[in-house]
C-alpha cells in the first residue's frame, strides 16, 4: 500500500486557495479548450458567476435554499462500529447521502439553476452518469419551473434504470446517448453538441468540478460547504482538525468539495480515491491519475485515459458515476504538487465495502462512495489510534441495489 | 504566417473572379487505400483547397456524419502519423493544391506542438484548423505552426461580435474560415442572406479571403455562398457519400468525386450565372 506523495512535484504554492488564475489554470491545468462559437458564453459565464459570488444576496438565497430545501447542514457521524473494526483513527462520515435527492449532486445544482435564473437562461442542459447529477438536476428545474434535457449514457440508462424514471416524473427529458462507449463522457460530447446548438438560451449545468473554466472553480465553490461544514462539526466535537479527509474520485467534486477548505491545512492529509475497476494491471479501470496522462478533453486540460496516438480510451467501473475516463483539473494540480494523495480501490473491494458499510452502520452507500470506504482501512490505520479521519459519505446507495445484487448472483 | 500554396491558390482564384470549392474528408475513411484515392481524386474532380480531418475519438463539434467518419477511420487503425504520411503521398503527385487540416486538440498535444508542426511542414501540410483550441489556448500552437511557415486558421461563428473577431484573427493567417450556423457540422443549413454581412465584416477585420463552412450540403446552397463568400466548404455532405457508398456496396470513390463535381460546378458558374439572371 503505497501512500506516499510523488518524488518530482513541482514547488508548492504559498496559497492553495488563490488558484485557478484569471485564465482557469491550476498549474498546467484546466483553461478554457471549446469551439469558437461557445467562447463569448463562456466569457459571459465567468463574469455573471464572478458578480453573483459576490453578491450578497446571491450567497443569501443560496444559504437559504441549501437549509430548507436541501436540508443542509448534513451530520457528521462518529461510526463507532467501523472505527472498532478498522481498529485505526476515529472515523467520521460525512452525511451528504442525508441531503434531498440522496447525494452531495443537489449542493452545485441549487447553486448553478440561480446562477441560471439570474442570466435569464430559460433551458437547462445537462450530463449524467450514475443519474444522481440527472436527479438533482432534474429537481432543481421542476422547482424553478425550467424545462431540462439530461443526456445519459445509453448504457448507464441500462444500469441505473430507476434514476431515469425518477427524472421523468421530475418533468426532465432523459436522451440516451448511443455515441461512443455510450457512457459519461459520450452524454458529456452529446450535451456540448446541443450547448453549441441553442447558446442563445441554454444553460449547460455541469455536474462536475471539471471542464472549461469557470465550471471547476464554480462546482468546487458550491460543493466547499461540505467541506465548511465539516470543519466546524469536527471542531466542535473533537477540538481539533482531522488528520485525514477521504473521498471517492470520479471527475471529483465531492472530493474538492471537502478538501479545498482544508487545502492550506498542511497537516491534514488528503486522499480521493479513483476506480481501479477491474484491477489497474487488467487496464479495464477508469483511474486517470493512476493509469493516466495529462491531455484535453470536455474543455480542459487534465489526466486522461488514452492511447498513444491521444485517441481518449473507454473508461471501465463498476460505478457509473466513476466511468469517466478524466478527473477534475484541479485533482490533477494537487496530485502533481503532491497535495494530495490518490488511491484506487476495485470494483470487488468497492462491492465488499458496501456491504460491510450497510452491515456495521446500517447505511446503504453509493458504490460511488464506496470506493472511498474500500480504502478507508489504510487511510485509518496509517493515521493511527488517536487520529481523526472524515470520510465523505457523498452519496446513498438505493439505486445500486440491482447493480450489487447482480454482483453477488443475486435476483430481486 | 503562411506557406505560399494558400495565397497562391487565392490570388489565382480571385484573377478568375470565383470562389474556392474547399472540401472536407476524413483521413482514413473507410480506409487508408480508399482516402487516398479519394484524396488523390479531389483536385481533377473541381476542389480548390483540401481539408484533411484527422479522426478523434470525441468530436465534440461534430454532427452525426462525421462522428461516423471519424470512428469508420479509427475502426480502420487510421491515426495522426497515417494522416501525415497520406499527405506526403498525396504530394508527390500534387504541389500546388492547399492542404487544411482539421480535428481537436488531444492527438497534437500528445504529439507535442513543435514535433507535429515539423512532421505537418514536411509532408506538406500548409495550414491547422483545431476545434477546441480558441484564442485563448492558441499561443503555444501558433508559435510552433509559425517556426515552420504553417498558418493556423482560427474559427469566426455567429456569435463572435466585432471585439471578439479581433481576437480571433491576431493569429489567424491564410484565409479565415466562418462558421455559418452556431452549431455541429451538418445539420443546420446555412443561409446565404444571413451570411452575407458576417463575411463583409470578416472580411473587413481580416484583410484575408474569407471561406463559409458548416451546413453547406445542396449545390444551389453552394452557389449561393459562392456569390457572396471566397470559399465554400462542405465536408458532412461529401462524407455521406462515404456512407451510402458503403451501405449500398458501391465504389465510394466514385460517389464522393461525383458528388464534388456536381458542387465544383455549382461554385464555378455561381457568379457567371449570377451576372446573366
Amino acid at each position: 500500500m503505497k501512500l506516499q506523495s510523488p518524488v518530482n512535484a513541482p514547488a508548492k504554492p504559498n496559497d492553495y486557495t488563490a488558484y485557478p488564475d484569471a485564465a482557469g489554470r491550476f498549474g498546467d491545468f484546466g483553461g478554457r479548450y471549446v469551439p469558437e462559437t461557445l467562447m463569448p458564453l463562456v466569457h459571459d459565464l465567468d463574469a455573471a458567476y464572478s458578480a453573483a459570488k459576490a453578491d450578497p444576496a446571491f450567497q443569501a438565497e443560496l444559504s437559504s435554499f441549501l437549509t430548507h430545501y436541501v436540508g443542509r447542514p448534513s451530520p457528521l457521524y462518529y461510526a463507532e462500529r467501523l472505527t472498532e473494526h478498522f481498529g485505526g483513527a476515529k472515523i467520521y462520515l460525512k452525511r451528504e447521502e442525508l441531503n434531498h435527492t440522496g447525494s452531495h449532486k443537489i449542493n452545485n445544482c441549487m447553486g448553478q439553476i440561480l446562477l441560471a435564473r439570474r442570466m435569464g437562461k430559460t433551458r437547462i442542459i445537462a450530463e449524467t452518469g450514475a443519474g444522481q447529477h440527472g436527479v438533482a438536476t432534474a429537481t432543481v428545474c421542476a422547482r424553478f419551473g425550467l424545462p431540462c434535457v439530461v443526456y445519459m449514457g445509453a448504457v448507464d440508462v441500462e444500469r441505473q434504470k430507476p434514476n431515469v424514471f425518477r427524472m421523468n416524473l421530475l418533468g426532465a427529458q432523459v436522451e440516451p446517448v448511443t455515441s461512443g462507449s455510450a457512457t459519461l463522457k459520450d452524454a458529456m460530447n452529446e450535451a456540448l453538441r446541443d450547448w453549441v446548438t441553442n447558446v442563445h438560451d441554454t444553460y449547460y449545468l455541469i455536474g462536475t468540478a471539471a471542464g472549461m473554466h469557470p465550471y471547476p472553480a464554480m462546482v468546487r465553490d458550491f460543493q466547499s460547504v461540505i467541506g465548511q461544514e465539516t470543519r466546524r462539526q469536527v471542531m466542535e466535537m473533537e477540538g481539533r482538525l482531522p488528520d485525514a479527509v477521504v473521498a471517492c474520485v470520479g471527475g471529483g467534486s465531492n472530493a474538492i468539495g471537502l478538501f479545498h477548505p482544508f487545502l492550506n491545512d498542511e497537516g491534514v492529509q488528503l486522499f480521493g480515491v479513483e476506480a481501479a475497476g477491474e484491477g489497474m494491471e487488467t487496464g479495464k479501470h477508469a483511474a486517470a491519475i493512476n493509469g493516466g496522462r495529462p491531455g484535453v478533453l470536455h474543455g480542459n486540460m487534465t489526466y486522461l485515459l488514452q492511447d498513444g496516438e491521444g485517441q481518449i480510451t473507454e473508461a471501465h467501473s463498476i460505478s457509473a458515476g466513476l466511468d469517466y475516463p478524466g478527473i477534475g483539473p484541479e485533482h490533477s494540480w494537487l496530485h502533481d504538487v503532491g497535495r494530495a494523495t490518490y488511491l484506487t480501490a476495485t470494483d470487488t473491494e468497492s462491492l465488499d465495502a458496501f456491504k460491510l458499510c450497510a452491515e456495521l452502520e446500517g447505511i446503504l452507500p453509493a458504490i460511488e462512495s464506496a470506493h472511498a470506504l474500500a480504502r478507508l482501512p489504510d487511510v485509518a490505520k496509517q493515521v493511527g489510534k488517536g487520529g481523526i479521519v472524515v470520510l465523505n459519505l457523498s452519496g446513498r446507495g438505493d439505486k445500486d441495489v440491482a447493480t450489487v445484487a447482480a454482483h453477488l448472483g443475486r435476483t430481486i | 504566417m503562411t506557406k505560399a500554396r494558400i495565397d497562391a491558390r487565392f490570388a489565382a482564384l480571385k484573377a478568375e473572379g470565383r470562389a474556392a470549392f474547399v472540401t472536407y474528408i476524413m483521413a482514413g475513411d473507410p480506409d487508408y487505400a480508399t482516402g487516398l484515392e479519394i484524396l488523390k481524386g479531389l483536385p481533377a474532380a473541381g476542389a480548390d483547397v483540401i481539408e484533411v480531418g484527422f479522426p478523434f475519438s470525441d468530436p465534440m463539434a461534430e454532427g452525426p456524419p462525421i462522428q461516423r467518419a471519424a470512428l469508420r477511420a479509427l475502426d480502420n487503425g487510421m491515426t495522426l502519423s497515417k494522416t501525415l504520411a497520406m499527405i506526403a503521398e498525396f504530394r508527390q503527385g500534387d504541389q500546388t493544391t492547399p492542404i487544411i487540416l482539421m480535428g481537436y486538440a488531444n492527438p497534437l498535444i500528445n504529439r507535442g506542438f513543435e514535433t507535429f508542426a515539423r512532421d505537418a511542414g514536411h509532408a506538406g501540410v500548409d495550414g491547422l484548423i483545431v476545434v477546441d483550441i480558441p484564442p485563448e489556448e492558441a499561443d503555444p500552437l501558433a508559435d510552433a505552426l509559425d517556426a515552420e511557415q504553417l498558418s493556423l486558421l482560427l474559427l469566426s461563428t455567429p456569435t463572435s461580435d466585432d471585439a471578439r473577431l479581433k481576437v480571433i484573427l491576431r493569429r489567424t493567417s491564410g484565409f479565415a474560415y466562418y462558421v455559418s450556423v452556431a452549431g455541429v457540422t451538418g445539420v443546420k443549413e446555412a443561409d446565404a442572406d444571413i451570411v452575407a454581412p458576417h463575411v463583409e465584416r470578416v472580411r473587413a477585420a481580416s484583410g484575408l479571403p474569407v471561406a463559409v463552412g458548416f451546413g453547406i450540403k445542396t449545390p444551389e446552397r453552394a452557389a449561393a455562398i459562392a456569390r457572396v463568400a471566397d470559399g465554400v466548404v462542405v465536408g458532412s455532405a461529401l462524407v455521406e457519400e462515404i456512407a451510402t457508398g458503403l451501405a449500398m456496396n458501391e465504389s465510394v470513390t466514385d460517389r464522393v468525386l461525383s458528388k464534388v463535381e456536381s458542387l465544383a460546378k455549382a461554385v464555378r458558374s455561381a457568379r457567371v450565372e449570377s451576372l446573366t439572371v
